[in-house]
């Protein structure tokens, strides 16, 4: 393959894959999964996923890594503190926008 | 009034919250999605023709660094897996009236908060209802991508270096809560967080790309949770 895939054709391949995964079960499975193992599986892939976008990634980019670990504790609090998803997220990005001018 | 548009209508209002809180989040995708060399009219595509957080966020990692696209049709297949479950309630719960082709347009509204307001609701599942939470929520999420994106060229780079923040916090706020009610979800944060960092460091497994690691990382401690901590019960799985 080029080393340089277009841009369209990822688009496509992820438009592709996320619509086949959200229409198969819809159209095949017309009962509900009784393999505990596998619904248990998938209970628990979005935390999974998410922790593992989440860090390092977060403090590995452009960002200082203080700010991006005072982002993270800022929405950590206020999410534990059940804060909605919103507040949480503009605090964070105020919290690292002060700090970054700060270092 | 009409009873399906009685319904539509329903499904726009409780679909708002979602449209607004979608608005935000896609606002920081647009701007990163520029930063990964999408042009505006891209970034409006990807978001209209995939509508969610973690796959678009990866998608573009797997962009960033060139990988081929089985990576990125196997990270999208990994971090979208959950709507597979989603999906497969949400057949249960569909009006049986209902034609079969309605499930062809429903599949793609799902996304955890459609999933979330419309398993909430009493009854069986109305396409029309189904239509409402996702024609309101649709627009929000492409809206504020291309918005982002336009926005990313103008705004100063210190803002849109702290609104890269705002996904990840989105991801923790939805991550910390379950964590609070559920140990075992905290276990599972907690063992993603020590592997995936030790992954971005290990020799060999470093090489891997981001998306790759995500993939890695999900089957390992997803599998190890389903397997020492199986769901006991119908709740259990929400």
């Amino acid at each position: 393959m080029h080393a340089e895939t277009s841009i369209w054709l990822y688009i496509a391949v992820m438009a592709g894959v996320t619509y086949a995964i959200r229409l198969l079960p819809l159209l095949i499975l017309r009962r509900e999964i009784r393999n505990v193992w596998f619904r248990s599986f998938l209970h628990y892939v979005p935390y999974a996923t998410l922790t593992a976008m989440t860090v390092p990634a977060a403090l590995m980019g452009d960002l200082h890594l203080l700010s991006g670990l005072l982002g993270l504790a800022t929405a950590g609090l206020l999410s534990y503190l059940g804060r909605n998803l919103l507040l949480s997220a503009a605090a964070a990005s105020l919290a690292v926008w002060l700090a970054e001018s700060l270092f | 009034m009409n009873r399906a548009l009685l319904l539509f209508l329903r499904g726009l209002r409780d679909g708002s919250p979602i449209g607004a809180g979608y608005f935000a989040v896609s606002f920081a995708f647009g701007i990163q999605a520029r930063e990964a060399l999408l042009t505006v009219f891209q970034t409006g595509l990807l978001s209209g023709t995939n509508l969610t957080s973690a796959g678009q966020f990866a998608g573009l990692g797997v962009i960033e660094a060139g990988a081929s696209l089985l990576t990125m049709a196997l990270t999208q297949l990994v971090i979208n897996l959950r709507y597979c479950l989603m999906s497969c309630a949400l057949s249960q719960r569909l009006a049986h009236k209902a034609p079969f082709w309605h499930r062809f347009f429903i599949a793609c509204g799902v996304t955890d908060e459609i999933f979330a307001v419309s398993i909430a609701s009493p009854g069986p599942i109305r396409p029309a209802y189904f239509y409402g939470l996702t024609a309101v929520s649709w627009p929000g999420w492409v809206g504020g991508s291309v918005l982002g994106a336009l926005a990313g060229d103008f705004l100063p780079a210190d803002v849109t270096h702290a609104l890269t923040m705002a996904l990840y916090a989105m991801f923790v706020a939805i991550v910390v809560p379950a964590a609070k009610a559920d140990r075992r979800v905290l276990l599972v944060a907690l063992a993603a967080i020590v592997l995936s960092t030790a992954c971005a460091f290990a020799p060999w497994v470093k090489a891997l790309s981001e998306g790759m690691r995500i993939v890695l990382v999900t089957l390992v401690v997803a599998g190890a949770a389903a397997t020492f901590f199986p769901l006991r019960e119908a709740a259990d799985a929400r």
